[in-house]
């Protein structure tokens, strides 16, 4: 395609029309502004955004419990490998003899998850076999220090509470 | 004198005497204008100031109104105390010097950046007079020669920071500015050559004068005589308004028109803002000559540019604006309150104009820099330079 460009006429090349013809448009925003109309702000802290979250938007990683209350996650630490920068330190552990879940056979002892350095990338949730670690819509996290932002694993299953059922990952959005 | 005696009682008899002294003292001609102009010059210093960083807070404000945002609107009611966090907030920064760049001329280089702004000021008239007292710290007779050329000095501050920042972007910064500011420099200063030709002074107080007897620089005509008395008597009021206009006016008017339109235009360009602000292209140059600078160096060349913005709407304001003057209103021997109100009347205008700059800026695009340079060599310089000649010829022509 060819875009020829036009030829200005004397009125056009003083350019002062189209400046005074900017100046109408950005003052006309200018008073609309002052009455309050069309202000899109939103005053963060009080006014949230949370309630349009969509279903599958990417917050803080979580541990979920099973219906039954059972941890789902197996200590298999492929989400430790997988995380990119390292934020999941696991520590394994063996379910003890007794336990009804004993032939599950491990669960992770230490679960930790350093909220200064995940970057919200989602691949521990994709890559987890148990489907035991899920991103929750909680985006605010904060800490005094670095050792504030470390999630450990009370507090990750507190925040992921309990999921039912299977997610099949391969349909529509999750 | 009640009240001297009730004061005296209070000081030995020898403090006492000699404070009666030096209060003569302090009223002698000398003495009295030297108290009088220190105080000027604090007072007006302390309000330029305020109205720099309030400013920048309207900056702020009215960009995020223009468009559809809100802007600061946190610290104290509706965000009026931002300027003093942001102050604070300043200060507290370490003040950082890279370690290539030459600590002497980066130092110097933000203070020559406040500076001249705030030495242009000193001639302003920026009110008629208090108490009998001029409302200019100095009515020189070359006012507007020492303006442009104090204006001019602004340059070293920017090419000094952009050289010895000793990095590309302030360096490019630098350069754009300084080629900028003298290109601009020379249409400022022939635009304004006609005002000159008419009024026939270079004080800035008789120009000021001139305009509220004739008429503002930029009025085609205007009523001669007129107060509130006539206001009241449309034949009288008739009669005024016909006395002011003449063929003579008109004919004046269009030099002073043109002369106010590159006066107006190259005042964006000195002082660095859009759409003329290449030196500190945040795009291209991140942020230009001061993009080394932190803390108070950067505070300073920030308020160094505001305060710029405020000196060139004073200078606008006096040279083409009628200064203090308002029809109708008089000059402050008419009474102190009459003075405070032709002072206050001189800042709304500066106020008016410096929100028309704000607004400018938030609606024009930045040009490219041949543009830039084409607009100030090829258009204004060679207009202002005919707009003396056509002045000249129109003079010769009304001269009574
Ligand atoms: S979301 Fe990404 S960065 Fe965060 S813990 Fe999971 S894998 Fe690591
Ligand atoms: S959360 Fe999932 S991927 Fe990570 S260790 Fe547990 S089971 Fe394995």
């Amino acid at each position: 395609m060819i875009v020829h460009r036009k030829k200005l006429n004397w009125i056009e090349k003083l350019y002062l029309p189209a400046i005074l013809g900017g100046l109408a448009i950005t003052w006309k925003h200018f008073k609309k502004s002052l009455l309050g109309k069309g202000v899109i702000t939103m005053q963060y802290p009080e006014e949230k955004w949370d309630a349009h979250l969509p279903a599958w938007y990417r917050g803080a990683p979580t541990l979920v419990k099973d219906e039954h209350g059972r941890e789902r996650c197996v200590s298999c630490q492929l989400c430790e490998f997988i995380c990119p920068p390292r934020a999941i330190t696991i520590e394994p552990m063996e379910i003890p003899e007794g336990d009804p879940w004993r032939k599950v056979e491990k669960a992770p002892q230490k679960f930790d998850i350093d909220m200064a350095r995940c970057i919200y990338c989602g691949l521990c949730e994709e890559v987890c076999p148990e489907q035991a670690i899920y991103l929750r819509k909680d985006y605010s996290i904060t800490g005094l220090n670095r050792t504030e932002m470390i999630h450990h694993k009370e507090k990750l299953y507190e925040m992921g509470g309990v999921m039912h059922g299977l997610v099949f990952k391969w349909n529509e959005k999750k | 004198m009640d009240a001297s005696n009730f004061i005296s009682q209070f000081f030995s008899p020898a403090a006492w005497t000699l404070l009666k002294s030096l209060g003569h003292l302090l009223m002698t001609p000398s003495g009295f204008f030297i108290w009088t102009t220190l105080l000027k010059s604090i007072i007006l210093l302390a309000v330029i100031l305020g109205l720099v960083s309030y400013t920048v807070y309207a900056e702020r404000r009215v960009s995020a109104l223009i468009q559809d945002r809100l802007g600061p609107n946190r610290v104290g009611w509706q965000g009026l105390l931002q300027p003093i966090a942001d102050a604070l907030k300043l200060l507290l920064k370490e003040n950082f010097t890279p370690k290539s760049a030459n600590y002497f001329y980066f130092r110097l280089a933000s203070k020559l950046a406040m500076v001249p702004p705030v030495l242009v000021l000193g001639v302003l008239p920026f009110g008629s007079s208090l108490f009998g007292v001029p409302m200019t710290i100095a009515s020189i007779n070359v006012g507007a020669l020492y303006v442009l050329a104090i204006s001019s000095i602004s340059v070293y501050g920017i090419v000094l920071a952009g050289w010895s920042s000793n990095s590309k972007y302030p360096f490019l910064g630098g350069i754009r500015s300084s080629s900028q500011m003298i290109s601009y420099e020379l249409s400022l200063a022939l635009s304004l050559i006609p005002v000159f030709m008419i009024v026939g002074s270079l004080n800035l107080d008789e120009i000021v004068h001139y305009q509220v007897s004739h008429g503002w620089m930029i009025a085609p005509c205007w009523p001669q005589g007129m107060n509130f008395h006539t206001l009241l008597h449309p034949l009288v009021l008739w009669k005024s308004f016909s006395a002011g206009c003449s063929l003579s006016q008109f004919l004046l008017w269009i030099p002073l028109c043109i002369s106010f339109l590159i006066f107006f235009i190259s005042m964006f360009a000195e002082t660095n803002r859009l759409p003329f602000d290449l030196p500190e292209a945040e795009q291209e140059l991140i942020g230009g000559y001061h993009t080394e600078y932190s803390s108070m160096g950067f505070a300073l060349f920030f308020l160094g540019e505001y305060t710029a913005m405020i000196a060139g709407a004073s200078v606008i304001t006096t040279l083409f604006l009628g200064g203090w003057s308002l029809p109708l209103i008089p000059d402050g021997s008419a009474g102190w309150w009459w003075g405070l109100i032709n002072i206050a009347v001189f800042f709304t205008k500066i106020i008016l104009l410096l929100f028309i700059f704000i607004w400018v800026r938030w609606t024009i695009p930045r040009f490219r820099f041949d543009q830039l340079m084409k607009l100030g060599w090829y258009f204004f310089f060679e207009l202002a330079v005919a707009n003396i000649f056509l002045a000249a010829l129109l003079l010769a022509y009304v001269k009574k």
